[in-house]
């Protein structure tokens, strides 16, 4: 008997929780659970009417966040410049003392641009990967421990492809995954699912680069076992995958406990501009 | 006696409290996430919210509404759209049904029933990422992201405690 009831009253949570509307609410859980899995099921459909609705349901709430967040960018721009501020002096010491001689440097690099070109001719290697590029804005910087991405406001109709690499300045900074209308969403080099293929300069060791969700360095899979990698080297994207533009710097090798990462020389924490290749 | 124009603002800001935090952090994507002995500290802010909300005043979160920042949510964190929607419901149906079956509601009670719905939500989500999209998952961070979750609970649920009592007190003023 007291079975029967405890029961009764086990069903009639369930269905009071799934079911009963509650005081001013227009849908039972339920109802709206329904909707849910079939909102879900429409992530099937990859091209057609409904992939254009979802591209501008994307571009709207994207809008939408990038005014909601504008404050706390703003916040975040300050402190960063307060500190750049702080760290200027050092900086400057730094670059007083070292001793550059920007214009041999400059010569020597248009001589192996001109040496690199004239023997790609020889061997008759086609260019794959496209100089040109688009400058876009970043409008949200998503910088959680599960998705390291941005987005931007450039997106299909600017001619925005799905995979190409994203570049600040010279280095590169992630890849296109998510192509919308008007923005896109790049997958930055410092995700867990980030994987690109690099060659470390100047032995030209292949490696895989694998984002950890730290923004300061990320690791290197599948290096040979034999390695003579030193710190400092440098490493370049490899182009091998034939989407990502080749010999775009990506960062340096560090070696913690003989353990090899490659800092990145983005500051991902301050892109505001990026160059997207297209 | 008709209210200052302040007054009004801050009890309807008092009023909403829960459904203008949760779309906040639904567009924002805000995780309170902090690196700590290069370990990555991360909790689920809105599970946390959803259920306390849920279990101490549940017209205070519109279902509608909740399936609304769900979808922001999975818009903004690039997952599958529907997927946080799906969680953020099922959090509800638990809560309700923990309200519905608890005579004297008391934090233990709530801290250890929110364990066992963040277990159940955190399954269904990443068997539903895995299984039906393929998109590779790395169980350690996200166990370790939910065990964070339940941890923090007592202190969130503390803050949004005086927060209700304020509403109450509002309430029951009129």
């Amino acid at each position: 008997m007291a079975a029967d009831s405890g029961r009764d009253d086990f069903i009639i949570a369930i269905r009071s929780a799934f079911l009963k509307k509650g005081t001013r609410q227009n849908f039972s859980l339920l109802t709206l659970l329904i909707i849910s899995i079939l909102v879900l099921s429409l992530e099937y459909f990859k091209s057609g009417p409904i992939s254009k609705l979802r591209s501008i349901t994307k571009d709207l709430i994207f809008k939408g966040s990038f005014f909601v967040s504008a404050p706390f960018v703003y916040a975040k721009d300050q402190y960063f410049l307060f500190q750049d501020h702080l760290n200027m002096y050092e900086e400057f010491t730094v670059l007083r003392e070292k001793n550059y001689n920007i214009e041999k440097i400059k010569n020597e690099i248009d001589f192996y641009k001109s040496e690199n070109i004239r023997l790609k001719k020889l061997i008759d290697e086609r260019e794959i990967a496209s100089e040109n590029y688009l400058i876009a804005k970043v409008l949200l910087d998503q910088q959680s421990p599960f998705l390291k991405s941005m987005i931007i406001n450039k997106g299909y109709k600017h001619g925005i492809k799905l995979g190409v690499a994203v570049k600040d300045q010279s280095y590169y900074v992630g890849k296109i995954i998510n192509v919308n209308l008007l923005t896109s969403r790049i997958l930055l080099a410092t995700d867990l699912n980030s994987k690109i293929p690099v060659i470390i300069e100047p032995n030209g060791i292949n490696a895989i680069l694998s984002g950890n969700g730290n923004n300061l360095y990320a690791d290197l899979e599948f290096l040979p076992k034999l390695n003579e990698i030193e710190e400092g080297a440098i490493v370049y994207t490899s182009g091998i995958d034939g989407i990502i533009s080749p010999a775009i710097p990506v960062g340096k090798v560090i070696i913690n406990d003989e353990v090899k990462y490659v800092e990145f020389f983005v500051n991902y924490n301050q892109l505001k501009l990026i160059r997207v290749n297209n | 006696m008709a209210l200052s124009f302040p007054k009004k603002v801050y009890k309807n800001f008092i009023h909403s409290f829960p459904i203008l935090l949760l779309f906040f952090i639904a567009f924002t994507g805000l995780d309170l996430s902090f690196f700590f002995l290069n370990i990555n500290f991360s909790f689920n802010f809105i599970y946390i919210l959803i259920f306390f909300w849920i279990l101490k005043k549940p017209e205070r979160l519109g279902y509608g509404l909740v399936f609304f920042a769900g979808i922001i949510n999975d818009v903004v964190q690039n997952f599958p759209i529907g997927v946080s929607s799906i969680n953020y419901l099922l959090l509800c149906s638990i809560a309700l049904f923990i309200r519905s079956r608890t005579l004297v509601p008391s934090l233990m009670y709530d801290w250890a029933f929110f364990v066992v719905a963040i277990l159940i939500v955190s399954s269904i989500h990443y068997s539903i990422l895995t299984l039906i999209f393929d998109i590779p998952i790395r169980y350690g961070a996200l166990m370790f992201n939910s065990v964070l979750t339940f941890l923090v609970y007592p202190l969130l649920s503390k803050l949004f405690y005086q927060i209700y009592i304020i509403d109450l007190r509002q309430e029951n003023a009129k």
